[in-house]
């Protein structure tokens, strides 16, 4: 084989390249950043034009709450990276189990404010343009809570089972770094449609 | 990383990996099941090839149809469905997948890796562009819907609102269209992924950023433009089908929405899109180029430059699409001025490529004449899209066949030129085989005069008026001897592509046996057997250079001890 004599050079060269699972996910991290901005423009560029109503003014409520929820859960699985970094297991399950929580009881905040604009306001997707945008850009932000969610339920059912273990902590920071993201890109959303759009 | 840590025995043997007296089924099994990125490759490139051939083809319809004005070949619906799936075959089921599959094959086996770092990943990303694309075609039986109306998308590659409104496109012809394209959008997302994470985290030892070769740089740089590129047009289309199938009103005038919208959406993907298939061909050529020429390349860290540079021009061009739907004056210069910025790093690495020929040994194999072709071919692209990018200009010239002339100049006349370069220049590597020069140079050359008897003529075309995307037209406009010439250009291509599909199948069997290295060339690829064994490499290789294989060959005289 030709490619033998490529060993030539001395092996005590340091050669440190970064985590691919790393890369991999900041990679997705930014794909998905391009599709939020484009639902994003899309929301900015249509505020203020539909025909009919109701309009945010009329409808928008503040979702103080909510968002307290999701932005401490960026909090709470950052104290579970630092746990399992520690190899703490039981701070890493008990942290990880409030950030599901956390992230659950904004899905609930979510949905209830929708059964409230679909029931009480009559606002759809059909309604006008405010409704079109307001469903996608929330709703995509959701969509991405859920897969969110999903991931962390599983890393939580594994570390029930005791299979998940200090030598899985870059992994799990990988993960995080999405959960991350999910919150990073709400502060977003959430000055847009319920601080500037309303 | 685990298989990289596996110890695989100096000696052990190359041949035995190919076992032999295997079944047809379970050969087809290896295939189907396989997450090895060599095989991957080329069934990208297989995919490709085939839908070449389909898209090709439904060009040449396009083109019989034109060959005289009142013609009857194609009825005005299938001629709007033969170019609606023209383009949209030849960009995303073509020239997406070639272009990735020869990343596929070529990154790992350039930078010393045994795999992309994410081989499962890699294997899903493949079917998913293959299913996008099959579902694309099932529009042809499957487009009626309950209305009995539609057969294949009929709405042009770019699907201008409000033409795909439910109200304008019936029946699920434009939903395929979308979903089709959503569907490959993931894989290709998932493969630039791959791309960027094997490029910055499997390199072998020594191979550091500065000694990739240039073809694994402007993959880096496709691959990072891919992730910003194809995700606008999926979120863009998933608000096409929430206005088709929710009755959203993204793109709806009548509720207070805007088409314009939608261009600039389409567009945004729509232009960096184009750099994202012509970086590749830049990739093939700053490989094909210096091997041929005997030299090393020119300029290397210019040609980085340029291309990282090329990628962050190209995402703030887009709107130069759209002169004539009135915006602002201050936008026309901005899009004007952005689109001229283009020139100089593509300038840059024309020049390049000149002066790595300059006071070469230049050895005219197949690979070598398709990309000297492409040398002077992008050049002339390039400068009518100087033309073009004069927002007065466009007035006049947009929408006409000048337009489509400029894009085929780029997307067939340096795209598809390096393209088949590239095959030609690593069928060996791949197969074991070369490919007959013989036929090779046949090929080359029928398909340049094709070529430019073609779209040399559809330029006057334009500057007379004729529009893109009309069916026929009346005898009296002085169009007939221009259409006829460009149809008769259409045949002669679509012969030398037969001969280059002949000749892929023929040395497949009966081409002369290759070697390991047989253009003597200076990159890691052909420091392994032809075809690579499953793992590439017994051993992992340590480089010190940019041309690792070049060190080899002249202990005397290495490269690393020039480059800094």
């Amino acid at each position: 084989m030709s490619s033998i004599p490529f060993n030539s050079a001395s092996p005590n060269v340091s050669w440190q390249l970064p985590d691919r699972g790393r890369v991999a996910m900041l990679s997705l991290i930014i794909g998905e950043s391009a599709i939020f901005t484009i639902f994003v423009v899309a929301y900015v560029f249509y505020i203020g034009k539909s025909l009919t109503g109701p309009t945010p003014q009329q409808v928008l409520e503040v979702p103080f709450f909510n968002t307290i929820c999701l932005l401490s859960s960026s909090i709470s699985i950052w104290l579970a990276e630092r746990s399992i970094d520690r190899n703490r297991m039981r701070g890493f399950a008990a942290w990880w189990t409030a950030t599901i929580a956390l992230g659950m009881v904004f899905l609930a905040g979510t949905a209830k404010e929708w059964h409230k604009l679909i029931n009480q306001d009559g606002l759809t997707i059909r309604t006008n343009l405010f409704g079109t945008t307001f469903y996608s850009l929330v709703g995509l932000h959701a969509t991405h809570v859920v897969v969110g969610l999903l991931m962390l339920l599983l890393v939580l059912g594994f570390t029930v089972a005791g299979r998940v273990g200090h030598e899985h902590a870059e992994r799990i920071q990988v993960l995080a770094l999405y959960w991350h993201f999910v919150d990073a890109v709400w502060v977003v959303v959430f000055t847009v449609v319920y601080i500037v759009g309303r | 990383m685990a298989d990289q840590l596996v110890a695989i025995p100096e000696t052990f043997p190359v041949a035995d990996a190919e076992p032999v007296g295997e079944t047809f089924l379970e050969r087809l099994h290896g295939w189907v099941v396989t997450v090895d990125h060599k095989r991957l490759g080329i069934l990208y490139v297989a995919y490709s090839i085939i839908f070449l051939l389909v898209g090709g083809a439904e060009a040449l319809c396009l083109r019989i149809q034109l060959i005289r004005p009142n013609n009857h070949f194609l009825s005005a619906a299938v001629f709007n469905r033969f170019f609606t799936m023209h383009g949209t075959t030849m960009v995303f089921l073509v020239g997406m997948p070639i272009l990735f599959g020869f990343a596929n094959y070529l990154v790992p086996l350039m930078i010393g890796a045994r795999d992309m770092a994410f081989p499962r990943l890699n294997a899903f990303s493949f079917w998913l562009t293959a299913f996008g694309g099959l579902l694309l075609y099932f529009s042809f039986i499957g487009g009626f819907g309950l209305y009995g109306m539609g057969s294949a998308p009929d709405v042009g590659w770019f699907a201008y609102a409000p033409l795909t409104a439910r109200a304008f496109s019936p029946g699920h012809s434009t939903d395929y269209w979308a979903i089709a394209l959503i569907v490959s959008g993931f894989g290709t997302l998932g493969t630039a992924i791959n791309v960027v994470a094997t490029i910055l985290s499997m390199r072998c030892r020594g191979m550091s950023l500065m000694r990739m070769p240039l073809f694994v740089w402007l993959m880096l740089v496709v691959s990072g433009l891919t992730l910003v590129t194809i995700t606008p047009l999926t979120a863009a289309q998933i608000m096409l089908l929430i206005d088709r199938y929710l009755g959203g009103h993204f793109f709806d005038t009548q509720a207070g929405g805007s088409a314009v919208v939608w261009m600039h959406f389409f567009w945004i993907f729509g232009h960096p899109e184009v750099y994202v298939l012509v970086m590749p061909a830049f990739a093939i050529a700053s490989e094909i180029i210096p091997v041929f020429s005997r030299k090393a390349i020119f300029g290397y860290p210019a040609m980085v430059a340029a291309s990282a540079g090329i990628a962050f021009v190209s995402l703030s061009v887009w709107a130069h699409h759209m002169f004539t739907i009135g915006m602002t004056s201050v936008s026309n210069a901005f899009f004007t001025l952005s689109t001229m910025l283009v020139g100089i790093p593509t300038g840059i690495k024309i020049f390049n490529w000149i002066a790595t020929m300059w006071g070469g040994r230049i050895r005219f194999a197949t690979p070598m004449l398709f990309c000297t072709g492409f040398l002077l071919q992008f050049l002339i692209a390039g400068l009518t899209g100087i033309i073009l990018s004069v927002s007065p200009l466009d007035w006049q010239l947009h929408n006409s066949y000048f337009v489509i002339a400029h894009f085929h100049y780029v997307l067939v006349g340096a795209v598809v030129f390096n393209i088949f370069a590239a095959i030609y220049y690593w069928y060996p590597k791949a197969t074991g085989r070369m490919l007959s020069e013989t036929l090779g140079k046949w090929h080359f050359w029928l398909f340049l005069i094709g070529f430019h008897v073609t779209f040399d003529t559809m330029h006057f075309l334009g500057f007379l008026g004729m529009p893109r995307s009309i069916y026929t037209y009346l005898p009296d406009r002085h169009w007939n001897s221009l259409n006829m010439i460009v149809s008769i250009g259409g045949l002669i291509q679509g012969a030398a592509v037969l001969i280059f599909a002949f000749n892929l199948v023929w040395s497949w069997f009966r081409g002369q046996i290759a070697g390991d290295d047989p253009w003597d060339a200076w990159t890691l690829e052909w420091s392994t057997s032809s075809p690579p064994p499953e793992y590439n490499f017994a051993a992992e290789p340590v480089v010190m250079s940019r041309r690792p294989l070049w060190d080899e060959k002249h202990p005397e005289d290495p490269d690393w001890k020039y480059e800094q």
